[in-house]
């Protein structure tokens, strides 16, 4: 059996990055007893399948993790014990949102999600400075942005990697739909492309969704159930 | 008393591993202030990485947050980004568990582990918002507390602390507690009140309630070799006593601690479990102080043992255990235990489709291994899975030197160790060494090359991958201890030393050679053997910015020795002055039980080159802690364990003597050797005879 997670990371934990993460997956999988297949060789390790990193200081409400049991074992996924005592085998403000079956011709998280929407929020980040930022990203035909990857200083032309953009009309958050295939935009770099007056440090930032496209068709990797993503919505307002 | 999370939030995505700062530990407590607990902020003074796994700090959390008239939190030394951050912003030392600042504690009380972490401990006061000089500090601020190995000497740090505890904390904290509840209850009244009362409590030394007199310049202006030292150490009243004794719990069963060990989210130095299977050793090795100033040995029952290491697991979800204690293979129920341990794993583990327990791999470590055959066989027994790196602290390279230092090993059990190491899987093995030690020649250190070129031998009759990585440190001489009367070695003769190891080791293929930094052990011997004048050293080090002086890239000898001029006192006399029987230590008032002439009779025992055997299994030699504090070794195995040689009581005269052949080593070219040494060799015999006085001024 094979099991997708979506889960959240909120609060304090935020400043635990993603290597440290993966740590604190396999010692909670141990704690609460799922028998987790292991990889074969001479130091076997829990097969766990983990999707894009989430920068150290992002929340989300949009992680995932791919868990593979031993073959032959099952866990019932209707029993809401199940996904209650891995939620609290993590740590406060990592919970479990949706435990689902995957199919073992599902690909890897990796390779499937083709992109993601952020919120962004911080001081600074004024509506009346945000909207006509906004506007001028959208209407350009290129937006190029100087950064930095595996030591070297380059200039990417990254409005192809933004899907969407818009103001939260409710929250004034900035939302960003933004392609994760290829050299992908960081949240902190599109917040200093459109407003290059505030510390990128100081942008909060908040991982939405996980999208994958296919044929034409997006859907999300597993969506939330009403009820929870009202909770979660309740929490991140 | 709120939390400074949101003022500390938006600085950690400004800083390296932030997640060092956030708490949210797995096994942490729900610690509660208020209804006049009395709080204590426990601090180590060292990164998060370093402090988190340390397990007496996890012990006194625990008892403490048991109480009910007390809570405790924890900090660590926030990294120099982290610090610039803080000062920057106006906002002081925080506690990890509920993001508290400093000030909204009673007690500040730090773990000393090692010695250069004093500066750290200035840094920290001095950021929790408290006069950095206890004399200075009023009823208002914290109170500071040391504890831990390197509080045995805290008269370097006499002029910033107000308490220190000697020993093991387990019980003291209580009684620190209610001393403290009322002097809370009683108004807060004056400062002096408080330290006196806590200088009552049996283990707990306040330096401020003792006078030091040092010997005054002669008359006409002239020095001689006693001028500067220590003529006196006095209680300055009469309730105040005169020697103040460690603390010692009788019986560590009834110590089941920690009993919610913390797992971190962030990876730390020690990522495992850890239970101490026993404390204290008698194995008698001279240069070590842990040895010395833990006796006698309490071993844990073994059945607790197991019920501890099975719990552990559980409640963290590790699946690596590390058996602690200071010779982990001289637990007498050590088999029995490892079989234990695996057993309640494969029962605890959930079954699978085809029956067997599955997941229950559980990796168990046995740091501090004795250099034997039984032991190899026992980390055989516990690493099926991976054999890659075996390491020994044969701590000499001689069968001489080693009977000066006290470790027994004899050359069959090293050879013996070894082949079997090899024999079994292992294809790398590390082995520790001091330079430095008392009556150490060149053939000494030079001993250090020969016996890893055989070991590299052995090796390769089983694998051609063989590889023997040689690590050497300075020998730092420690109060309490027999060789605390000996004169460190100066940086220059350390690094002379490793030059020539570095020269004998250049051809040996398969030997790797490291090296601990001189320098840091020059520093490490202020701090070890000073006295209470070494502390303007520390301080002045502290604010011409010398924090974290454990690690490299904040390290520099030059600031010590600046401070030093700056001071006017002398390096040398500090750290490379022998010192005679009749001088006043600076540690002469605070004992771990150990009666000054037997330490003296040991010293002069290691001079001539003669061994004490391990007292859990021979007669009492009364080291005095037994018979001084009334209890006694706890040991469930009335015989030395199977295997090792060391201290039980066997013929030892032929210990340098080999059964099994060894190959033949190659001549090493006269000149090689030469063209190194530097300076003559005298030098290197400088204490082959009994230390004279060397002469030396403190103004």
């Amino acid at each position: 059996m094979k099991l997708r997670v979506r889960y959240s990371k909120r609060g304090k934990v935020r400043f635990v990055s993603h290597r440290d993460g993966a740590r604190l997956w396999e010692r909670a999988l141990r704690r609460v007893g799922f028998p987790v297949a292991t990889t074969n060789g001479f130091t076997p390790r829990p097969k766990l399948g983990f999707g894009l990193a989430l920068p150290t200081g992002a929340e989300s409400v949009a992680e995932y993790i791919d868990i593979d049991l031993v073959a032959g074992s099952t866990l019932d996924m209707a029993d809401p014990d199940v996904a209650r005592s891995l939620s609290d085998a993590l740590p406060m403000g990592m919970d479990v949102l949706v435990l689902a079956e995957r199919e073992s011709v599902t690909g890897s998280l990796q390779d499937d999600v083709t992109s993601t929407t952020w919120e962004l929020t911080g001081p600074g980040l004024a509506p009346e400075l945000l909207e006509p930022a906004i506007q001028r990203v959208l209407a350009a035909d290129e937006l190029l942005v100087e950064r930095e990857r595996k030591g070297q200083r380059r200039t990417d032309d990254v409005r192809p990697l933004i899907r969407d953009l818009h103001l939260d009309a409710s929250t004034d958050a900035v939302v960003a739909e933004l392609v994760t295939v290829g050299r992908a935009l960081r949240p902190s770099e599109l917040a200093g492309a459109l407003a290059p007056h505030v510390d990128p440090l100081d942008v909060r930032v908040l991982r939405t969704h996980q999208w994958i496209e296919h044929d034409g068709r997006r859907r999300e990797v597993l969506p939330l159930p009403d009820a929870v993503d009202a909770l979660e919505r309740g929490l991140s307002a | 008393m709120t939390s400074l999370w949101p003022q500390i939030e938006p600085l950690l995505p400004r800083v390296q591993k932030p997640a060092r700062y956030i708490g949210c530990e797995d096994g942490i407590g729900d610690p509660r202030h208020g209804d006049g607990k009395v709080a204590w902020l426990l601090a180590y003074p060292d990164t998060y990485e370093v402090g988190l796994p340390n397990q007496g700090l996890q012990i006194l959390y625990e008892i403490l947050n048991e109480r009910p008239d007390a809570v405790a939190e924890r900090t660590y030394a926030p990294w120099t980004d982290l610090e610039a951050e803080l000062r920057g912003a106006g906002l002081p030392l925080f506690s990890v568990d509920t993001h508290r600042s400093a000030a909204d504690f009673d007690i500040l009380a730090f773990n000393l582990s090692a010695e250069l972490v004093f500066t750290n401990v200035l840094n920290m006061v001095d950021l929790a918002g408290s006069p950095v000089r206890a004399a200075d500090r009023t009823v208002d601020d914290l109170l500071v507390i040391v504890g831990g190995h390197a509080a045995f000497n805290p008269e370097p740090l006499a002029d910033f602390v107000d308490a220190a505890v000697l020993g093991e904390g387990e019980e003291v904290v209580g009684e620190i507690t209610d001393v403290v509840h009322r002097w809370i209850a009683g108004g807060r009244r004056d400062r002096t009140t408080l330290l006196r009362e806590l200088a009552q409590v049996p283990g707990v030394y306040v330096p401020a309630m003792y006078e030091v007199s040092y010997a005054e310049p002669l008359g006409d202006g002239s020095v001689d070799g006693r001028q500067g030292h220590i003529t006196a150490i006095e209680p300055r009243y009469r309730d105040v006593p005169a020697t103040v004794d460690k603390r010692t719990v009788a019986d560590l069963g009834d110590w089941p601690y920690p009993k919610s060990p913390l797992a971190p989210l962030t990876e730390v130095v020690h990522d495992r479990l850890s239970v101490e299977v026993f404390r204290g050793c008698t194995r008698g090795c001279r240069f070590c102080q842990a040895g010395m100033i833990t006796r006698p040995v309490r071993e844990r029952p073994a059945d607790q043992v197991r019920t501890m290491v099975a719990d552990g697991l559980a409640r963290t979800g590790y699946d690596e255990v590390s058996l602690t204690s200071l010779s982990t293979a001289d637990f007498s129920d050590i088999e029995p235990v490892i079989r234990g341990v695996l057993d309640d794993r494969r029962a605890a583990a959930p079954v699978g489709p085809d029956g067997e327990p599955m997941g229950c791999d559980t990796t168990i470590n046995l740091p501090s291994l004795r250099v034997d055959a039984f032991t190899v066989g026992l980390a055989g027994e516990v690493n099926s899975g991976r054999r890659s790196g075996l390491t020994f602290a044969p701590e000499a390279g001689t069968w001489r030197l080693r009977t000066v230092i006290n470790k027994l090993i004899v050359e069959d059990d090293l050879y013996g160790a070894v082949e079997s190491a090899f024999s079994q899987g292992w294809t790398r093995m590390k082995l520790y060494f001091l330079i430095g030690l008392p009556t150490e020649t060149d053939d000494d250190t030079l001993g250090i090359a020969e016996l890893a070129r055989r070991c590299v031998e052995i090796g390769r009759r089983h694998t051609d991958r063989a590889s023997v990585t040689v690590s050497v440190g300075g020998f730092v001489p420690k109060p309490h201890t027999p060789f605390q009367w000996f004169g460190q070695n100066t940086d220059a003769e350390f690094r002379r030393k490793v030059d020539l190891l570095r020269e004998a080791t250049r051809r040996m293929h398969g030997v790797n050679l490291k090296w601990h930094d001189p320098a840091a052990s020059t520093a490490e011997g202020v701090a070890s053997r000073g006295d209470r004048r070494v502390g303007r050293v520390i301080e002045r080090v502290w604010r011409e910015g010398g924090t974290f002086q454990e690690w490299g890239e904040h390290f520099d000898l030059r600031r010590w020795e600046a401070a030093f001029e700056a001071e006017g006192l002398s390096l040398e006399w500090y750290v490379h002055r022998h010192r005679t029987v009749d001088e006043v230590l600076p540690w002469a008032h605070l004992t771990a039980g150990l009666h000054p002439d037997f330490l003296w009779d040991d010293w002069q025992a290691a001079l001539a080159e003669s061994g004490v055997e391990d007292c859990r299994w021979t007669p009492c030699y009364d080291c005095g802690v037994c018979t001084g504090y009334g209890i006694e070794h706890v040991v469930a195995s009335p015989v030395p364990p199977a295997g090792g040689s060391q201290g039980t009581g066997q013929d030892l005269t032929r210990g340098a003597e080999l059964s099994v052949p060894v190959p033949v080593p190659e001549p090493v070219p006269v000149s090689v050797l030469k063209s190194v040494g530097r300076r003559p060799a005298a030098d290197d015999t400088l204490l082959a005879a009994a230390p004279a006085p060397t002469s030396g001024s403190v103004t």
